[in-house]
């Protein structure tokens, strides 16, 4: 593992501006409390010193005043043999060393300015009384050598002394002499050395323990994450869409991937309808070309059979075929034609026709596919159907797309496909669907946009409680899953109307049956008025034409397969232009043609699928 | 017989050529045919047809330019356009240029048969109405004219927006003419859509032949002329009002309209 990797520029950078703080705070910490320590070891050693010069003081009192010279030098000799003494020495008032350790300074005189008599003499007259903590002077010699501490004692004058038998002092005399101690401080500064050193190895250490911790998390946290972005945005830009980031977690970056799956989810989409749309424009200028080439030959065909129709009257035999050559180059006709019709939404051609026949052709026309695939056909169709008014040939489309689709589903290891028709009979609430409805005013109200449940909402404009929204509503009759734009709150009124002209949709003369609540109403063109309760909890609607109507009879079409079922998440699209499941080998159109078509008749069509077990279409078309 | 005439067929293609002269010289029209508009055009000036089947999508000049040419020199030959490429624009494109008659290719044998009856017999109508007017005499056609509020797609069928915003279509007087009289109609359900230059309806003329009308324009249909189909004689007797056969929510009026003739100009 390459330092390179371990760190990234981030974790350095983290690294360095964690390491300047740890070392201002270290530095900070260690400065105050190296200088509180230095202060009690000095204190330690003010004491011992100013102990020190008070035994002295006390021990050479008794051989001062019997003038025991040598008593004393003995004395201060044996205490000065302590290695932290450096020196001891006693002055008298003219400032002449009396008495000293080193015994070659003993009778020389020591100028006034010097260290150890600053304390007293800065002042042009000395001063005669010294506080404690005045007493006290640390110096150094020289720059190199270690510090001193030293601790003057005045000696001062008490009755003992006047009246000592010597009478070398008079009472006058307030000040006898000095008593200098001086001792060595090189234990006090190695220990605050060594403080200092074990400081600078506690920051060091610190440093790069955080430099380690930071390095890890930062790599943990960030450069991983990283990484795995920047190999993502790397698949992206070489054209690889599908590639997903796993999950990184919950964090910012965690939120940045699944923003990026997201994204590429998107332009996946995006690319493939683009990709999708390219197909139809190119699928568009084919059907023009196969169009014209087409239409040619089969006009040939078409006229010298219908001529010929003509010309064979007394042949029955001769007079059957051709009618199905002129019937098959017909159809011939409608398919080129609808090709060309394709992207204008093709036009039904109701007849009256029997379901079960369209069926029947349905099959015929690729049965033999279905035996290829070893795909078994059931078929359970209610004989004495009512007839349907349909495009057959449209409705044709439709049953041998959905059997083309359930043959793709079961692949190749064969299975079955049911089919099965039945007459049934609802009711319009629940089942009825608005398509198209008008403001008093001739606005279209229907919106393509928000769709409930695949299906074009109707659009109108709510203000409550001082706020103004869109609601869009449940198309099917009797539903519910309305969308609120805003929050309607309990025992506020609402106000309905239309969002173009704000013409207002509240009917004045009326009153819910079952709240009480206003109510609004729209046209239905062609289908009478639509009414609802503006109260959102009570859900009162009535379609009185509709209701009027009564049970709706439907001739049902159930087609079943056993095959690879679709996901639920693709469920909801199926119906939608351009969304294929099939990848590149699918127009993507199928359903959404065969959607159109039915919605052409007036129809529903429905799906069901689980995964593995199988799928399920059902068209159901009004009688 | 004064149905004996000449007809000019255009096509590129050689199959089409022959098919449609095969029928026609079985229904004993004299046929001429050509490979295209070029050609054409010398023919017509050094003969004189009855009428001219003419495909649209050609090499060098298609049906369209050949249409403008025939207007500016003013040939008063009634043409039939036929295309392979057979959308209502081009349908109606062909009907605005003064076509009579469009037919999507394939054809069968009685739409052809049909379409070429009902030019000639209109090319005779127009021929009769101008010698009339060269001569000054009392024009010999009764014609009924198109209310001026109409519009109509070529001389097949008219329009009339009515105020609440939807729409009566029916056929034109110069139509019924050049069918000299309808036996029975078959029109579309209620509910239906009719696309504007598509068939709406079939007439049966009394010489059994079955012609198309064109929707002026497109829309879904509301309701019908019901009487129509128990008293076709309705249709002559009052062609623009009481004979109206469908009533329409139009669906793209906007669009639509701009191929339309205002029946206005026809006074003029």
């Amino acid at each position: 593992m390459k330092s390179k990797d371990f760190i990234s520029k981030i974790g350095l950078k983290l690294i360095v501006a964690v390491g300047i703080i740890t070392i201002v705070i270290i530095s900070a910490f260690s400065y105050f409390s190296i200088q509180a320590q230095s202060d009690v070891l000095l204190s330690q050693a003010e004491i011992q010193a100013n102990k020190l010069s008070e035994t002295i003081k006390n021990s050479t009192h008794s051989s001062m005043l019997q003038n025991k010279r040598e008593e004393i030098h003995t004395i201060i000799n044996a205490i000065s043999q302590e290695t932290s003494i450096r020196e001891i020495r006693v002055l008298n008032k003219e400032g002449r060393i009396m008495f000293s350790s080193q015994n070659d300074l003993i009778g020389k005189m020591v100028d006034k300015q010097a260290e150890s008599c600053y304390a007293c003499h800065t002042a042009d007259k000395p001063l005669e009384r010294l506080p404690i903590n005045e007493r006290v002077r640390v110096y150094k010699i020289h720059p190199d050598s270690s510090r001193i501490l030293g601790v003057i004692n005045p000696i001062y004058n008490d009755k003992s002394c006047w009246n000592a038998d010597c009478h070398a002092h008079p009472k006058e005399q307030k000040v006898l002499g000095v008593l200098d101690v001086k001792m060595d401080l090189t234990d006090v500064d190695r220990q605050i050395s060594n403080s200092e050193f074990r400081f600078i190895i506690f920051a060091i250490i610190a440093i790069v323990a955080l430099s380690f911790i930071i390095g890890f998390f930062v790599r943990k946290w960030i450069g991983k994450p990283v990484k795995e972005l920047v190999t993502a945005t790397n698949q992206v830009s070489t054209g690889n869409l599908n590639y997903t980031i796993k999950s990184l977690g919950k964090d910012e970056l965690g939120i940045l991937a699944m923003s990026f799956n997201n994204m590429t989810k998107k332009l996946a989409e995006a690319r493939m309808q683009l990709f999708q749309s390219d197909k139809m424009a190119s699928l568009g200028r084919l059907a023009a070309g196969v169009a014209h080439e087409i239409n040619n030959p089969l006009t040939g065909v078409l006229t010298y059979s219908s001529f010929l129709l003509k010309r064979t009257k007394g042949n029955p035999e001769v007079q059957e075929d051709l009618q199905v050559i002129v019937r098959e180059t017909k159809r011939s006709r409608e398919i080129v034609k609808s090709l060309l019709d394709f992207a204008r939404q093709s036009v039904p051609k109701k007849q009256h026709a029997d379901i079960n026949e369209i069926i029947e052709q349905a099959i015929s026309v690729i049965n033999n596919q279905l035996s290829l695939k070893q795909i078994k056909l059931e078929k359970n169709l209610e004989s004495n159907l009512p007839q349907v008014t349909v495009d057959t040939n449209q409705v044709q489309q439709v049953f041998i797309n959905l059997i083309v689709n359930a043959s793709d589903a079961i692949g190749k290891d064969g299975g079955t496909i049911k089919i099965s028709s039945s007459s049934i009979s609802l009711s319009s609430f629940g089942t009825s669907q608005i398509k198209r409805a008008i403001c008093p005013k001739r606005h279209d109200l229907m919106d393509n946009e928000i769709k409930i449940d695949g299906l074009p909402t109707v659009k109108v404009k709510i203000n409550s409680n001082g706020e103004e929204g869109l609601m869009n509503l449940d198309p099917v009759y009797g539903k519910h899953r309305h969308h609120f734009g805003i929050e309607i709150k309990k025992g506020k009124s609402v106000q309905v109307s239309c969002p173009k002209c704000n013409t207002s949709l509240i009917s004045d003369d009326k009153k819910c049956p079952k709240c009480n609540s206003t109510i609004f109403s729209f046209e239905i063109p062609s289908q009478g008025m639509f009414e609802a309760c503006t109260n959102s909890d009570c859900g009162w609607e009535k379609w009185a034409e509709e209701d009027d109507a009564g049970k709706k009879e439907f001739v049902e079409v159930k087609i079943s397969d056993n095959g690879c079922g679709i996901e639920k998440e693709d469920l909801a699209k199926i119906f939608e232009p351009f969304y294929s499941t099939k990848g590149q080998s699918g127009t993507g159109l199928g359903l959404a043609v065969i959607w159109g078509i039915i919605d052409n008749h007036n129809g529903t069509i429905n799906v069901d699928s689980e995964i593995g077990r199988g799928t399920t279409f059902k068209i159901r078309l009004p009688i | 017989m004064s149905n004996k005439r000449d007809i000019l067929i255009i096509d590129d293609e050689q199959v089409i050529l022959d098919a449609v002269s095969k029928i026609a010289e079985s229904e004993g029209f004299k046929v001429d045919t050509v490979l295209d508009a070029k050609e054409a055009l010398l023919k017509i000036n050094q003969n004189n047809y009855s009428a001219i089947l003419c495909d649209i999508m050609m090499p060098e000049m298609d049906g369209f330019q050949l249409l403008d040419k025939l207007n500016s020199d003013h040939k008063n030959i009634p043409v039939i356009m036929i295309t392979g490429f057979s959308t209502a624009e081009n349908a109606v494109n062909s009907l605005y240029k003064g076509a009579v008659d469009f037919i999507a290719k394939p054809f069968t044998f009685e739409e052809i048969i049909s379409a070429i009856y009902r030019a000639i017999e209109y090319g005779k109508i127009q021929l009769k109405i101008e010698n009339d007017k060269k001569g000054n005499k009392e024009s010999s056609v009764i014609h009924v004219p198109c209310p001026p509020r109409y519009k109509r797609l070529g001389n097949i069928s008219w329009m009339n927006l009515e105020t609440q915003g939807t729409a009566v279509i029916g056929v034109t007087d110069m139509f019924l003419r050049t069918l000299h009289s309808v036996n029975n109609i078959e029109m579309m359900e209620s509910e239906n859509i009719v696309v504007q230059g598509n068939s709406c309806a079939k007439f049966e003329a009394e010489n059994g032949l079955i012609h198309n009308c064109l929707a002026p324009i497109g829309g879904r249909i509301i309701e019908r002329n019901e009487k129509l189909l128990t008293e076709p004689a309705l249709l002559e007797k009052d062609p623009y009002f009481k004979g109206w056969i469908y009533r329409i929510i139009p669906s793209d009026i906007g669009y639509e309209m701009k191929y339309l003739i205002p029946c206005s100009s026809d006074r003029m």
